[in-house]
């Protein structure tokens, strides 16, 4: 049976995925973030997951304003990199996993999710910087991934509490698919941060500091979130958040920390990152380790 | 007309929500041409010309013209696409921000390095006498 055995949380912030792809990683001003994603990195190395489920947003490039779903999943073999007006990412193309895709579709939708279903996309700066901060810079990505783009851009974006039940609902659909699979799931986007009018630039260190917390010690509180508190607490962007419920919601009721990192700022961005291991996972690795 | 949304009061701060998307939707269409290189370097060559494709308002084609950025936002357009108008000039996201915000490049980059703006004095109109 397939399993989702951890959770991935981190931001975004494209200005990451341009300033590795210029060659700026050993920079004063990048070099911070790149060695503190540099434990998760081996950490992906050793887990060596077959599939990875990327809860992320679309910033109006697979996705124009004709149509806006809120939750859709990419049932593709394969996504390409989007040109988002200052060219496309130097990263390899994205394998789908098309029958396990449909498979999810097919179970979150006769669990009252009502996904979309792509078959044609490319992806954005939204999927492909996790990639690299968690896989580093191979020729082919070592993994297979499920793009599941959330609507964070049109408000309202969906509820924690509805993304916490979707995240709930896609463990029961992994686990139903009869194949053995390490899943990892991600949830990308945010911390604190704001992009746009004179308010630009705010960062809430306390905000995402409880955020990041609570995601094992308290989920329910961050469940109860509301769109205005992101919106006027973390910042316009901050809603973005709402993605890394998806994932939290997916590992079911008890998680461990197994790392963290937190840096102010990558360009107008307050940079977080976690990996929440289930118990289950974590508890086979304690005994991995000890043997 | 809806009545005012809570998330009016958050100052400094322009909610992309069902109205604007509506007031923005071929100013939003027009920056999402700029994806392909082929479309930049047309409107580059001459912008109003290019502008006229979209059936926008004369107000919206302005405001681009003059990268009147938090115009742009009180006419719809939402900040991811008009990204896209800040990269077909050679700039960042940072960039735009910076300008949004009136400070200098420099300045804001600063502020950002100094752990960011504070939400104090920043969380609602009200209490900064605004409206």
């Amino acid at each position: 049976m397939a399993k989702i055995i951890a959770g991935f949380g981190t931001s975004h912030t494209p200005a990451i995925g341009a300033a590795l792809d210029l060659g700026k990683k050993a920079e004063p001003y990048w070099a911070p973030i790149f060695n503190g994603y540099a434990p998760a990195q081996k950490w992906m190395e050793e887990v060596k997951p077959d599939v990875v489920i990327m809860v992320y947003n679309d910033h109006v490039n697979a996705f124009d304003f004709k149509i806006i779903p809120t939750f859709a999943i990419g049932c593709a073999d394969e996504f390409t990199i989007a040109d988002e007006g200052w060219g496309a990412r130097p990263v390899p193309v994205v394998k789908g996993y098309p029958e396990f895709a449909a498979h999810l579709v097919q179970s979150l939708v006769l669990d009252e999710f009502d996904i979309t279903i792509v078959n044609d996309m490319q992806v954005d700066h939204g999927l492909t910087v996790p990639m690299s901060l968690a896989f580093g810079a191979p020729s082919a990505w070592p993994v297979k991934v499920i793009p599941l783009a959330v609507n964070v851009i049109q408000y309202p974006a969906p509820t924690g509490n509805r993304c916490y039940n979707l995240g709930k609902a896609i463990k029961a659909a992994v686990e139903s698919w009869d194949e053995d699979l390490k899943v990892v799931i991600f949830g990308t986007g945010g911390m604190s941060h704001q992009i746009q009018g004179p308010r630009a630039g705010l960062v809430n260190k306390e905000f995402d500091t409880a955020f990041l917390d609570n995601l094992s010690k308290d989920p329910e509180a961050l469940v109860k979130i509301q769109p205005l508190t992101y919106l006027r607490d973390a910042g316009n962007e901050a809603i973005e958040l709402v993605m890394w419920l998806i994932m939290r919601g997916a590992l079911g009721e008890q998680v461990d920390e197994a790392y963290r990192f937190y840096h102010v700022p990558a360009s107008s961005t307050a940079v977080g990152h976690i990996i929440l291991e289930t118990r289950e996972f974590h508890e086979s690795r304690k005994a991995r380790a000890a043997a | 007309m809806t009545k005012k949304e809570a998330y009016e009061d958050i100052p400094g701060t322009v909610v992309f929500d069902a109205q604007r998307a509506r007031k923005g939707y071929f100013l939003n269409q027009f920056l999402y041409s700029l994806m392909q290189d082929v479309n930049r370097k047309e409107f580059l060559a001459d912008e109003h010309t290019y502008l006229l494709k979209f059936p926008m308002t004369e107000d919206q084609r302005t405001a681009v013209m003059k990268r009147d950025w938090n115009t742009l936002l009180d006419l719809g357009g939402v900040s991811y696409a008009l990204a896209k108008l800040a990269f077909t000039d050679g700039h960042s996201y940072q960039f735009m921000a910076a300008e949004m915000t009136g400070m200098t490049q420099e300045g804001y980059a600063n502020m950002m390095i100094a752990g960011g703006r504070s939400l104090d004095g920043w969380r609602s109109k009200a209490e900064r006498g605004e409206n």
